[in-house]
């Protein structure tokens, strides 16, 4: 989406991630799909809370300077927080439009299409907004080309510490405990419907759903 | 416990504001507390409904801003509220709203947040709740550090509040300013038809996936959704393939949905799809591939080709239904 908008409107993309030395594969990932530039805030430590990642990308994005559009991933496909993305937005204290499918630059500011309780939302954002994106097929990350890739890993990744960011006490934060981690037993339970044909499979089905009287 | 419960969505009581009193309810009584509920927008006329369904203290805020899902004027409204009860547990509605506004109103709070509770509980006199994690394959179970904790709550995980009309409480108007909205809505541009159930809310959702070949059995699976007082929900692969619209799309990447009966036609059963509704009371799965991994989860299966079932299944509903 950022390329995209890059294309239609001469962005500058910088990509920017936290977290441990190999995540700096996102960040040549991202340079190779057309990012311009990269910074790796690189931090050992396993998983972070997101109040803990919020700040030190918040400190992360006030050191890159003037920034008119933050794009996030909706949740991440761990711990399925969704926190990230308004946390960052609470701490530089800008706007928040969650579920966009799609954005466009507009007058002084963006175009966005957003999820809503009322259906689909069209709202127009000020520059400086923090974006959480839901997937639409016209997001779909493009193939780089193997140049591409090439040309990606010659350029430099910037890295800072959170020491460096000044956001060492941030590191502390731990408001968030997990108790327990725990795979639910899943006991396959599937009762399959008899039947000569669909048309009796069907009637049998629906007796079913009768005696258990959620029809 | 203090437990503050925030509602929005209009004048009579939401399905989400009945279940999370009735969770609030059980957690404050567990523990000695206090439910507060805070209403706002439209909400904040259903002030006696909120306190027969258990609440005992209704915080009413009215301001034009809350006409529309406005997060912003929302959020501030939420904290004023919040702030006004003091220290405590704050629930969330897990609607599109409460999604925007939590990590917003957490911060303001300095608490720790927990999204997309399933189940909660009081162990050690602390509330302690259950998630699902990597894409619904497993569970956390966490606790929150801060005097103040939010936590973001699955539509239909709790059981709703019955209500007792017999039960008083205390109704209190709170003032708010929100600040000027930043963000400026152009457009609704398929707001939902007046009447039709919302995927979250419905008590039936009929899916579709893949394994429906196009975009035209959507109709059909609508005709059965209507039947049965439900709404149509589709997989991601029906999403990407352009069948069905992304507001639509049941999973991890999604809604996430627990009726009372869901079925899923010609849905393989990615665990993308599964993590968004395994929560739901019976499933019914309808695929012709018998090693489809939809009927792990499945209550009722039914190996067959959509099409053969699919047009006698409307029928026989149709038949019971009328």
């Amino acid at each position: 989406m950022a390329v995209q908008l890059k294309e239609s409107c001469g962005a500058k993309v910088t990509a920017v991630t936290f977290g441990p030395e190999r995540a700096q594969d996102v960040l040549r990932r991202a340079l190779a799909m057309g990012a311009d530039e990269a910074l790796h805030v690189v931090d050992e430590a396993p998983g972070r809370e997101p109040a803990v990642t919020a700040r030190v990308l918040a400190a992360a994005l006030r050191m890159l300077g003037k920034l008119d559009l933050v794009l996030c991933g909706r949740q991440s496909g761990e711990w399925d927080d969704g926190q990230v993305p308004g946390l960052l937005a609470a701490e530089l204290g800008w706007p928040y439009v969650p579920f966009v499918p799609r954005l466009a630059a507009a007058g002084d500011g963006f175009r966005l299409e957003r999820e809503s309780d009322l259906g689909v939302a069209v709202v127009q954002a000020p520059r400086g907004v923090v974006v959480s994106i839901t997937n639409a097929q016209d997001n779909s990350p493009r193939l780089p080309k193997v140049r591409d890739i090439m040309l990606a890993n010659r350029k430099p990744i910037r890295k800072v510490t959170p020491v460096e960011l000044g956001v060492e006490d941030a590191l502390q934060t731990s408001w968030v405990e997990v108790l327990d981690l725990f795979v639910p037993e899943v006991v396959s339970r599937c009762e399959f419907i008899e039947g000569d044909s669909g048309a009796e499979k069907a009637a049998n089905l629906v007796k079913k759903l009768l005696e258990r009287k959620v029809i | 416990m203090q437990v503050i419960v925030l509602v929005w969505g209009g004048g009579a009581p939401t399905a989400a504001a009945r279940e999370l009193l009735g969770a609030a309810r059980r957690l404050a009584d567990a523990t000695g507390g206090f439910v507060t509920a805070a209403a706002m927008g439209a909400a904040a006329g259903a002030a006696k409904a909120l306190i027969a369904l258990g609440a005992d203290k209704v915080l009413t805020l009215g301001h034009e801003t809350l006409a529309q899902p406005d997060g912003e004027a929302y959020a501030v409204a939420a904290e004023t509220a919040c702030k006004h009860v003091g220290d405590g547990l704050v629930l969330v509605p897990g609607d599109r709203l409460g999604w925007e506004i939590a990590p917003r109103l957490a911060h303001r709070l300095g608490a720790g947040l927990v999204t997309d509770a399933l189940e909660l509980n009081v162990e050690d006199g602390r509330l302690v709740a259950v998630k699902p994690v990597y894409g619904g394959k497993a569970r956390a179970k966490m606790a929150v550090r801060t005097p103040s904790q939010v936590v973001l709550v699955r539509a239909r995980t709790q059981t709703p509040a019955e209500p007792d009309p017999s039960r008083t409480g205390v109704v209190e108007s709170l003032d708010f300013s929100p600040p000027p909205p930043r963000v400026r809505v152009v457009e609704y541009r398929q707001a939902d038809a007046a009447g039709a159930v919302r995927l979250e809310d419905a008590k039936v959702v009929v899916s579709g996936g893949r394994g429906l070949g196009g975009p035209e059995p959507f109709a059909d699976l609508a005709e059965l959704a209507r039947l049965l007082g439900g709404a149509v929900g589709a997989s991601l692969a029906a999403v990407d393939a352009g069948w069905a619209p992304p507001h639509m799309q049941v999973g991890q990447t999604g809604k996430s949905v627990s009726p009372d009966l869901y079925i899923a036609v010609g849905i393989s059963g990615a665990s993308q799809h599964i993590a968004g509704m395994s929560g739901s009371k019976t499933i019914v799965a309808i695929n012709k591939d018998p090693e489809a991994p939809i009927f792990r989860v499945a209550h009722f299966g039914v190996v067959a080709d959509y099409r053969e079932v699919l047009p006698a299944l409307i029928e026989e509903v149709r038949r019971i239904k009328g």
